[in-house]
């Protein structure tokens, strides 16, 4: 069969999309493991808390279809602002609780705990929203759902479909990681972040405030995973408690794949997640007749093992010698 | 030597300490005996009383086995293994490929007959899981310990999703429905079936197998592989100076953990006449690995104990729990409880078990000797220390402690 460009691109498309959200999932991964190296396997809960929230918040505020663009606006911004500071809270309060005590515990027991953590947030999640898929308001009137940018805007005749939503999630993603990037390299704190990255003893006989710092990165990972949480919710237009899982293992995997502790790793890691993902899920059974989306997380899972055991320290990683 | 629960006391003579110990051993022995009647004696009991539990039961003791070949992996070798349910899969589906006329295999004339008996495909299961257990260990046990817990926990996904979508073979989300059992045995004049109606034979055959599990892992201990699982989990660059070879080690560990869950799986498999992939999902694995962890990681009684305690909670107590919860909340007014369906809260049990006892009890309820030392280096022989000059000459010609005897 011919390759099918204009399939291609569109399935690319709809891959960095997704991939942009996988991106800032990842990036709390591999701020948390760069400062602490804990896989924070409740992270993906965290995101699902962010979902949560922005759920609950959008369904007070009693949007509709009908509601003008500035309220629609305005109460998007409300309600990111809130699931990232829900996350955010969460993430940094596992740590306070938990991890914090276990840091000089061998090391697997706080990755046993960020374990019972994912299970106990979502059993949280089951008593919040119930055990069944939750369908989320539709912020975006359907007419703009399927609005296609490319015909509508540039008067390009073509079927590769743009959509608003596509452009949304990379529309708020984008200013995120231009955030993050800010402010791990150009402010105080991201400067003691990475120095206790790089040496945490050293950082504190600098009078750097470790527990502060690490709190810090918690924080941000958290408020990132928590926008994830909402970008993600209006994004499949639905939240259930164990979408956490999924989306969390498929960052782990972003993150590790980029090369994990470093920052635009995770987004690069996001990004070819995202695509191997859209077009496992579409483009793969247009010439594979057997294939189809049930076999994404195999194949995603596969690229994890196949990383871990063949490059352990990802694309952009640095030389870990010691983490394997 | 075996190790001495109870540190004998200094400037007895050791022929006196050998004494003491082995009436312990005795006691101790009286005790398993007694226990091992009591649980072999309970088909009985639920009949006269008319409990009904015994199949609830059968699935808890195929839970206690994951549990203690779980432990072998991560309690006696130190690694953390977050994909256990999917050897349990791998067990269950070759008995049922081997044995269940659904089976494709069966059905193209793949499978000789003398594989279709259920004993011989129990072996079988016991080695393919076991040959999965090196097939995922072999690349992967070179990665550091966190690593190596999100590679199985990759393997552990993938297993199962292979089993959803493997239409062709495996059946789908449709499972495979009727699985072989194993032939009557005419035993003393009795015999003993396995049909739909024999819950009680099937409890003996699990517990039989978990028992013969429970010998096997107690054995493995004690051997020098047990010894060289301990030395790589204390410390592996130690370990490797004295000569143990870690990946060989580790792999061996991987193998006859996996293995154990194989004989689970099997069993688990024909008792219960299905299988089908939901049955292996991550959530299992967790729930194994709260089990060894709320028992006390490589405490092979205290897992059982921890097993017993989470499936129990699983299988039996939730569910009786719910009404007199709902009606407790109902008298004291409060809705909440009221409308409260305890069944629903097997994550929250699995994931408390997990995080308390890593904050309050990192060994567990039953903490493993040698690994209360490790956790909390302080309290690490101080008595010894305090009474006696460390380094005691004496002690070449005369062992002092129990241990060097």
């Amino acid at each position: 069969m011919d390759f099918n460009a204009s399939l291609f691109i569109q399935y690319l498309i709809i891959g960095v999309a997704s991939g942009a959200l996988i991106a800032l999932i990842a990036l709390g991964y591999t701020l948390v493991y760069g400062i602490v190296e804990l896989i924070n396997f409740a992270h993906g809960e965290v995101f699902m808390m962010g979902a949560f929230l922005a759920l609950t918040v959008v369904g007070l505020a009693g949007l509709n279809a009908d509601s003008s663009w500035s309220s629609i606006v305005g109460v998007a911004l409300l309600t990111l602002a809130a699931a990232m500071l829900f996350s955010a809270l969460i993430n940094a309060g596992i740590d306070r609780i938990a991890y914090r005590r276990l840091r000089n515990a061998p090391r697997l027991a706080p990755l046993i705990a960020a374990i019972g953590f994912s299970f106990i947030l979502q059993n949280i999640g089951i008593y919040w929203l119930g055990a069944n898929p939750v369908t989320a308001p539709t912020l975006l009137p359907n007419e703009y759902r399927a609005f296609n940018v490319l015909t509508e805007w540039f008067g390009l005749d073509t079927r590769i479909r743009l959509r608003l939503l596509d452009i949304g999630v990379i529309g708020i993603t984008v200013p995120l990681l231009a955030f993050l990037t800010w402010f791990v390299y150009r402010t105080r704190t991201g400067k003691a972040m990475r120095a206790v990255a790089q040496d945490r003893e050293a950082a504190a006989l600098m009078g750097i405030d470790i527990n502060r710092t690490i709190t810090t990165a918690f924080l941000l990972g958290g408020a990132l995973a928590g926008a994830a949480g909402m970008i993600a919710l209006f994004y499949n237009n639905a939240a259930r408690f164990q979408m956490g899982f999924r989306y969390g293992l498929f960052a782990f995997t972003a993150a590790v794949l980029g090369g994990i502790g470093n920052l635009s790793g995770a987004v690069l890691g996001g990004l070819l997640i995202g695509v191997v993902w859209a077009l496992s899920d579409g483009f793969m059974k247009e010439y594979i007749p057997a294939w189809g989306a049930q076999w994404t997380p195999a194949v995603i899972f596969g690229v994890l093992v196949i990383v871990m055991v063949f490059k352990p320290s990802g694309l952009l990683g640095e030389q870990t010698a010691d983490k394997v | 030597m075996a190790e001495t629960l109870v540190a004998p006391a200094r400037g007895r003579a050791p022929a006196r300490t050998e004494s003491e110990g082995g009436r312990l051993d005795a006691r101790k022995l009286g005790l398993f005996v007694l226990c091992l009647a009591a649980v072999f004696a309970y088909p009985f009991v639920d009949q006269a009383l008319g409990w009904g539990r015994v199949g609830s039961f059968m699935s808890i003791f195929v839970f206690v086995i994951l549990a203690m070949g779980l432990n072998v992996v991560v309690g006696y070798a130190g690694l953390l293994d977050l994909g256990y349910a999917a050897f349990f899969a791998i067990g269950a589906y070759t008995m049922a490929f081997l044995t269940s006329p659904g089976s494709v295999f069966v059905i193209q004339g793949l499978v000789p007959p003398v594989l279709q008996n259920f004993w011989v495909a129990l072996v079988l299961s016991w080695f393919t899981a076991a040959a999965f257990g090196v097939l995922l260990g072999a690349p992967t046990l070179r990665l550091r310990g966190d690593y190596l817990a999100i590679v199985t926990l990759g393997f552990g996904e993938i297993v199962p999703n292979f089993f959803y979508n493997a239409d062709g073979i495996t059946n789908g989300t449709r499972g495979i429905n009727p699985i072989g059992k194993p032939p009557t045995i005419e035993l003393f004049g009795l015999s003993l079936g396995f049909g739909p109606t024999d819950q009680r034979n099937w409890y003996w055959l699990i517990l039989l197998v978990g028992l013969l599990s429970l010998f096997l892992i107690t054995r493995l201990y004690a051997s020098r592989l047990g010894r060289a699982w301990q030395a790589v989990r204390e410390d592996e660059i130690a370990a490797a100076s004295m000569g143990v070879n870690l990946v060989r080690t580790k792999l061996w560990a991987f193998a006859l953990g996996a293995s154990f869950s194989g004989f689970a799986g099997s069993v688990y498999a024909s008792a219960f006449q299905y299988v089908h992939p939901s049955q292996f999902e991550f959530s299992i694995s967790v729930m194994v690995l709260s089990m060894v962890i709320l028992g006390g990681i490589g405490n092979i009684y205290g897992v059982i104990a921890g097993g017993l305690l989470l499936a129990s909670f699983d299988r039996i107590l939730a569910e009786a729990m719910r009404d007199p919860i709902q009606r407790l909340g109902e008298a004291v007014g409060w809705d909440a409880l009221a409308g409260h369906d305890i069944t629903q809260d097997r994550l929250l049990v699995f994931g408390l078990a997990l995080v308390l006892m890593m904050l309050l009890r990192p060994g567990g309820l039953f903490p493993n000797a040698q690994r209360r030392a490790e956790l909390t280096p302080e309290d690490e022989d101080i008595t010894v220390a305090e009474t006696q000059t460390l380094y005691d000459l004496r002690a070449e010609n005369e062992p002092a402690l129990g241990e060097r005897a």
